[in-house]
C-alpha cells in the first residue's frame, strides 16, 4: 500500500516536474528538428556540452541566466555544424548525428580536464532556487509541484507554450512544419528550404543544450562526467511517442518522469528486495515500451531523413 | 548551392579530399594541444611515438584494435543493410556474458571444444539481442536507432546486477567481477609474455570472411541491395524482412564476438569496464573504412592507434587523453564529408 500512497505524496510530484524539466527542453528541440525533416542523434551530446557550458560560465563568475544563454549558444553552434553537414551537404544524419554526439562530448571532457586539471570531486555552484508564485503555490499538490519549481523549470514550460505557437499560429511554423513534409512547395514558395532546415536544427540545438545545463544549474550543482546518462536518447522516443506534437510530447516528458521518480521511490519501499539494478533499467524499458505501442499510428513527418536538393524530385 | 555527381573523379580528387581530412584532423588535435599548453608537434609526435613507437607500442595498438575490428565488421555489415544498428557495445556485452557463463567452469572441455562452442554462444547472445529490435522494425516499424540506443543501457545496468548477483566471484574481494575463465577456455597469446592474443587472428580472419560474404554469396548481395533501395529489392523479388534478419544475426553476432575475445583472450574475466566504449569507436571503424571490410581493419588499427598513443602522450605531456575521442569524432565528420566531397562537385548559384 506504501507504493500506492507514493502518488499522494506533493514531494513525489515535485520531483517528477523537476525530473521532467530538462527533458521538455530537449524533447521540443528534438521535435523542432525532426518536424524539419531533420533527425538529430546529436542530442546525447549537445545536452552534455550544454550542461558543461552552463555550468562553466557561472563558474567563472557568470550569471545563472548568462550560464543558460551561453548553453543555448553552445547548442547552436553544434546544431549549426550538424546541419551543414546533413542539409546542405546530405550527410547521413544517422552518422552525423553519432558523430555529433561524440564530438560534443569528447571536446566537453577535454575541456573540462584543461580547466579543471587537479580537482578530484567536482567543484560546485549556487545553482537556481526554486520561486514559489505566490498563491499559486499554495494550492495542495499541484500548486507545489507546478508552482514551487526553479525559473527554469518555468522557462521549460514555456518553450512547449512558444514552439506550439510558432509551430501552429504563425507563417513561420507553417514553413517549417512545410519542410518536413514537402520540401518542393516549400522551395516554391520562394522560402530556402536549407536555410529553414539548419535554422531548425540551430534553434532545437540550443533547446537540447538548455535542457541539459538545467542538470548543472537547477537540477544539481555541480559538472560530473556521464550526468546526462541518456537522456538524449530517451527525449528521441519522447517525440515518436508525442506523434511530433509539442503537446503530446510535453505529456510524455512528464508521464516519463512521474515513472522514474515514482521507481527511486519505490525502490526504498521494496527495501532491497528487487535488485537496484531492475529499477534503473524500468525507465529505459518505459522508453521501448512505448515506442512499440505507439508505432502502429506512428506518422512520421514525410520529409524527415530525406535529404532536399534544389530542383531533384 | 547544389551538389552534382562528379564525372571527372580522377586518383588525385578521390584521394585529395581525405587527405584533406585527415589533416584537419590533425589541425584540430594541434589546435587543442596548444590549448592545453602544451607544444602541439610535440603532442602529435609523442602519440605517433605511443601508437606505433617500439614492439610494445605497437603490440599494445594491435591488442586494442581486436574489440574494435569485431565492432567494426558489426556495423558495416549492418549500415551496409541500412540497419541502423547503434547498440554494438550491448551486444559485446551478451557476447561477454555467454562466454563467462559457459567458460567458468560449467562446460569441463578441453580448449579445442570449448572455444568453438564458446564462440558460437558468444555469437548468439550478440545476434539475439539485435533479433529483437530488428524484429520490432520489420513486425512493428518500430525505429531500430532508439531501441539499440536504449538497450545499450538496459544491457549493463543487467551485466552490473548480474556481477553483483549471480555471476559474482565470490574471492573478487566484493567487487563487482565474474569469475575467472577456466584455462581451457582462455585464447593463447601470439607472442610469449605480451598482451597480444589469438582474438586479433579470429579478427582477421573475421574480415575476410565477411569480406567474402558480401562479396561473394547471395545473401551478401540481397544485403547490399537492401541497403541501397529496399523498394527496388522487394520488386526484384529479394525478401527484404528475411535479408535484414540475416544482417540482424551477422551484425550482432560480430559484435558478440568482441566480447568474447576480450573475456577470452585479454582480461579473462567480466567487469563493467570490459569495453571502453566498443559499440560507439566500432561506427567510427566502419565510417572511417567506408564500410568496406577489409578496410575495417586498416581503420580500427588507426583509431586504436589514436586511443593508445593518446594514453602514453597523456602521461608524458599531461595532456588529457580525451584529446583521442576529439580526434576520432573529428576523422568521422571530415571523412564522410571528405568522401561525399570527391565524389559530387559543389555549385554555387
Amino acid at each position: 500500500m506504501e507504493a500506492f500512497e507514493i502518488l499522494f505524496q506533493a514531494s513525489f510530484w515535485v520531483a517528477a516536474i523537476r525530473i521532467a524539466s530538462p527533458l521538455i527542453f530537449a524533447t521540443m528541440g528534438e521535435l523542432v528538428c525532426e518536424r524539419a525533416g531533420v533527425l538529430n542523434l546529436g542530442i546525447e551530446g549537445i545536452m552534455v556540452a550544454g550542461a558543461f557550458a552552463g555550468w562553466m560560465t557561472v563558474y567563472l563568475g557568470g550569471d545563472l541566466w548568462f550560464g543558460v544563454v551561453v548553453a543555448a549558444l553552445a547548442g547552436a553552434l553544434f546544431g549549426l555544424l550538424h546541419g551543414v553537414l546533413t542539409v546542405p551537404f546530405g550527410l547521413s544524419q544517422h552518422v552525423v548525428g553519432i558523430g555529433v554526439t561524440l564530438f560534443a562530448t569528447a571536446i566537453t571532457y577535454f575541456t573540462y580536464r584543461v580547466a579543471l586539471p587537479q580537482v578530484t570531486s567536482p567543484p560546485k555552484i549556487v545553482s537556481m532556487q526554486p520561486l514559489p508564485i505566490p498563491g499559486l503555490s499554495s494550492i495542495p499538490v499541484v500548486g507545489e509541484a507546478l508552482f514551487s519549481q526553479t525559473p527554469l523549470t518555468y522557462l521549460a514550460f514555456l518553450a512547449v507554450g512558444v514552439v506550439a505557437w510558432v509551430m501552429y499560429r504563425t507563417p513561420l511554423g507553417l514553413a517549417l512544419r512545410a519542410v518536413g513534409e514537402n520540401p518542393a512547395a516549400v522551395e516554391a514558395q520562394g522560402i530556402s528550404v536549407s536555410a529553414m532546415r539548419v535554422g531548425a536544427v540551430m534553434a532545437g540545438s540550443a533547446l537540447m543544450a538548455v535542457g541539459g545545463s538545467f542538470l548543472t544549474l537547477s537540477a544539481f550543482n555541480s559538472f560530473f562526467f556521464e550526468m546526462v546518462n541518456g537522456r538524449g536518447w530517451v527525449c528521441i522516443a519522447l517525440v515518436v511517442f508525442g506523434s511530433w506534437r509539442p503537446g503530446k510530447a510535453l505529456l510524455g516528458a512528464i508521464l516519463f518522469a512521474a515513472f522514474d521518480a515514482y521507481q527511486i521511490r519505490l525502490q526504498s519501499v521494496t527495501g532491497g528486495l528487487v535488485p537496484y539494478q531492475f529499477f534503473l533499467m524500468l525507465p529505459y524499458i518505459l522508453s521501448i515500451a512505448a515506442l512499440i505501442l505507439v508505432a502502429r499510428r506512428a506518422t512520421y513527418p514525410k520529409a524527415l531523413m530525406i535529404p532536399y536538393q534544389k530542383g531533384e524530385r | 548551392m547544389r551538389l552534382e555527381p562528379r564525372t571527372d573523379a580522377t586518383l588525385a580528387t578521390t584521394l585529395a579530399y581525405p587527405a584533406a581530412a585527415f589533416v584537419l584532423t590533425l589541425l584540430v588535435a594541434a589546435f587543442l594541444a596548444l590549448i592545453a599548453g602544451a607544444n602541439p608537434f610535440a603532442v602529435l609526435f609523442q602519440v605517433l611515438k605511443g601508437a606505433a613507437g617500439s614492439q610494445f607500442a605497437l603490440l599494445e595498438t594491435l591488442t586494442r584494435a581486436t574489440p574494435l575490428i569485431f565492432t567494426g565488421l558489426s556495423i558495416a555489415v549492418a549500415f551496409r543493410a541500412k540497419l541502423w544498428n547503434i547498440g554494438a557495445e550491448a551486444q559485446l556485452y551478451a557476447g561477454a556474458v555467454a562466454t563467462v557463463l559457459l567458460g567458468t567452469g560449467l562446460l569441463p572441455l578441453p580448449a579445442p571444444l570449448l572455444i568453438p562452442l564458446l564462440m558460437l554462444a558468444a555469437v548468439l547472445g550478440g545476434a539475439l539481442l539485435l533479433l529483437g529490435p530488428a524484429a520490432l522494425k520489420i513486425r512493428l516499424g518500430v525505429d531500430e536507432v532508439v531501441t539499440t540506443l536504449l538497450l545499450n543501457f538496459v544491457i549493463l545496468l543487467v551485466v552490473s546486477y548480474l556481477l553483483e548477483g549471480p555471476l559474482k566471484d565470490p574471492m573478487g574481494m566484493g567487487w563487482p567481477q565474474s569469475k575467472r575463465v577456466i584455462a581451457d577456455a582462455q585464447l593463447p597469446r601470439l607472442i610469449q609474455g605480451k598482451r597480444l592474443h589469438f582474438g586479433f587472428v579470429l579478427a582477421l580472419a573475421s574480415a575476410v570472411a565477411v569480406w567474402l560474404i558480401m562479396t561473394r554469396t547471395t545473401l551478401g548481395y540481397a544485403m547490399r541491395a537492401v541497403g541501397a533501395n529496399p523498394q527496388a529489392a522487394r520488386f526484384s523479388g529479394i525478401p527484404v524482412n528475411r535479408v535484414l534478419v540475416w544482417t540482424a544475426l551477422l551484425a550482432g553476432g560480430l559484435a558478440g564476438l568482441a566480447g568474447f575475445s576480450e573475456v577470452a583472450g585479454l582480461k579473462g574475466n567480466l567487469t563493467l569496464d570490459l569495453s571502453s566504449n566498443y559499440g560507439m569507436s566500432g561506427i567510427v571503424v566502419a565510417m572511417l573504412a567506408m564500410l568496406h571490410p577489409l578496410g575495417v581493419v586498416v581503420s580500427a588499427v588507426f583509431v586504436a592507434g589514436v586511443f593508445v598513443g593518446a594514453d602514453a602522450m597523456s602521461r608524458a605531456a599531461g595532456v588529457p587523453s580525451y584529446i583521442a575521442d576529439v580526434m576520432v569524432a573529428t576523422a568521422l565528420l571530415t571523412m564522410v564529408t571528405a568522401i561525399m566531397l570527391s565524389r559530387h562537385r559543389v555549385r554555387w548559384r
